[in-house]
């Protein structure tokens, strides 16, 4: 056993103390700033013991003394961004969702966080540019199913389309009426033809004429004489060149056969009624936003805009 | 230096010293990392409305797993304003306490699907599934369209939920003995479902892939999105959640 430690001669450093077959071992100390970080992280690791959640016991972690959780931190956030947005929900909550233009200030603001809302809520369907897919709608452009103005996006939003157990969603029912065999194959392809001719991309034919009678019967309750839409029901326009599920021929053929009966999530349940009013404010603002028109004009209670106000005071006063 | 108990050289030199001593350090590793599991019943906080998996849902599950979802999607709510605001409540412990495997995960390329359940219709999940892109241009799933094409039929219900009841899942037996029936019941409209809702509250029966008159692999998978993060009614728990 070598058990004497020396001072070794070339480097002047003493050994550790043992030899294996001649071999020894110089103990160099470790330099003070690497001695310092491993005092630093010692001292750093007892006071995060101390103050943070740190020895798992029986049913939980010790507290730590500053009793910090990621749960109360996290509550703690939302409460100063909650406290931070107070006077914007208080101020939209108050205004009623048509007269939401009269204050500009809050449109705009409205509108941004519409558009954050919707990047979570709405674009999966209608696409990040509103621009929607076959069978979600483009909320760009001026062609509403169910109405365009503030209100009317707002009631739509809320109550979801076709929301079974929602008394107020927007609902009705094509039927299918190749698949229920209440139009035969050739007479649906008449009807096709029929369809294909509002719109112009078709010339009236001896089978576009023997369809427009059975449009007549069978469609125009809900599509109007004309294939002009009603927004009531929900009915597309037919006459223009905006076709939520294709306005091919093919298309169209299955659109009849089986009919299309979209649905959207009534979203009054899972989000609370300022984001929606947001969301509306979002999507009216998109292009396509028509004004809100009163039904009992009311000038000094809802006018949207000067020139819903004037027509509202026009009727009123019985002049032009 | 040689004169205390546990000398460098000491323990160097006496293999069943050094064997003993490596123990004792790898066991405090060891007891520090498994101990805590021993006691997770009384870890996981009691929440109510979490319930097993039904069959299809299970089904479902096992297709999500088979197809490795979990390698781009997430099920698990972080306690952050910026996750909350978008997902949803964060996720609890106690709502994937009957997970087998669970699906936290922490690999995020699409987003995360902890809340995903009623956010979105049957159809979208369907087209989504069969072609993500046909409804978001941007994304880069993979499609899913042969699930549609594959029955359900062959799946081993009822060796599923003997498995996980043997893992501590709490079937009943009558569970285990319906499990097949079950998992077709649910996916097929216009049955009746008074039994299933009784064992498995909150349960959704529907056709889920738009296309009555089979059980396929779609069903189960819709079944399953459909449900995720619905079990637990945080709007009673905390209202305070989707304040904005």
């Amino acid at each position: 056993m070598a058990d004497g430690k020396r001072i070794d001669e070339a480097t002047g450093t003493s050994t550790v103390g043992h030899e294996w077959d001649g071999i020894e071992e110089l103990d160099t100390p470790m330099p003070r700033w690497w001695l310092y970080t491993l005092y630093a992280t010692i001292v750093f690791a007892i006071a995060y013991c101390v103050a943070y959640p740190a020895w798992p016991l029986v049913d939980r972690a010790t507290h730590g003394v500053l009793n910090w959780t990621s749960r109360s931190a996290h509550a703690e956030e939302m409460r100063t961004e909650g406290a931070r947005r107070a006077p914007t929900i208080a101020a939209l909550a108050r205004i009623p969702i048509e007269r939401l233009p009269e204050d500009s200030k809050l449109l705009d603001t409205a509108v941004a966080g519409g558009a954050s809302a919707f990047k979570v809520h709405c674009v999966q369907c209608h696409g990040s540019g509103a621009q929607g897919f076959k069978g979600y709608p483009n909320l760009n452009d001026d062609d509403w199913l169910w109405g365009g103005d503030l209100k009317a996006i707002e009631q739509t939003l809320r109550n979801g389309i076709r929301q079974p157990g929602n008394e107020e969603t927007r609902t009705s029912m094509m039927p299918a009426f190749g698949r229920d065999q209440i139009l035969t194959p050739a007479q649906i392809e008449e009807v096709v033809s029929h369809v294909l001719t509002l719109s112009g991309r078709e010339k009236p034919s001896a089978a576009s004429r023997r369809g427009a009678a059975q449009f007549a019967t069978n469609c125009a309750a809900c599509h109007g004489a004309g294939g002009e839409g009603n927004r009531t029901l929900g009915a597309p326009k037919l006459t223009d060149a905006i076709w939520l599920y294709g306005g091919d021929r093919e298309s169209i053929r299955q659109t009849i056969h089986n009919s299309r009966n979209g649905v959207m999530p009534a979203w009054g349940s899972r989000l609370d009624p300022v984001t929606i009013k947001m969301l509306s404010a979002y999507v009216h603002s998109l292009g396509g936003g028509e004004d809100f028109v009163p039904p009992a004009p009311k000038p000094s209670t809802a006018a949207p805009s000067a020139e819903a106000a004037a027509t509202a005071a026009r009727t009123k006063n019985g002049k032009p | 230096m040689s004169t205390k108990l546990l000398d460098h050289k000491k323990i160097e030199r006496n293999v069943t010293l050094l064997g003993v001593l490596s123990l004792v350090v790898v066991a405090i590793g060891g007891i520090v990392e498994i101990a805590p599991l021993f006691w997770i019943d009384s870890t996981v906080e009691k929440v109510e409305g979490v319930r097993p998996y039904t069959p299809l849902e299970q089904a479902g599950r096992d297709i999500y797993v088979r197809e490795g979802c979990y390698n781009c999607h997430s099920q698990m709510v972080r306690p952050f304003r910026d996750e909350v605001e978008r997902y949803g409540p964060y996720s609890l412990a106690a709502e994937s306490m009957y997970d087998h495997p669970f699906q936290w995960g922490s690999k995020r390329t699409g987003p995360d699907l902890a809340r995903v359940g009623g956010r979105y219709s049957d159809e979208w999940h369907v087209q989504h599934l069969k072609n993500p892109q046909s409804v978001v241009p941007e994304s880069i799933m993979p499609r899913y369209a042969f699930l549609a094409q594959r029955d359900l039929a062959g799946y081993d219900a009822k060796g599923s939920l003997t498995a996980l009841s043997r893992v501590g899942v709490p079937y009943s037996k009558e569970d285990i003995e319906k499990a097949a029936a079950d998992m077709i019941l649910q996916a097929t409209p216009f049955s009746d479902t008074t039994d299933l809702m009784k064992r498995y509250p909150k349960a959704q029966a529907r056709d889920f892939d738009g296309d009555p008159t089979r059980v396929t692999e779609m069903d189960a998978i819709v079944a399953y999105l459909q449900m995720l993060g619905t079990l637990v009614d945080f709007e009673s728990a905390k209202p305070q959640e989707q304040a904005r």
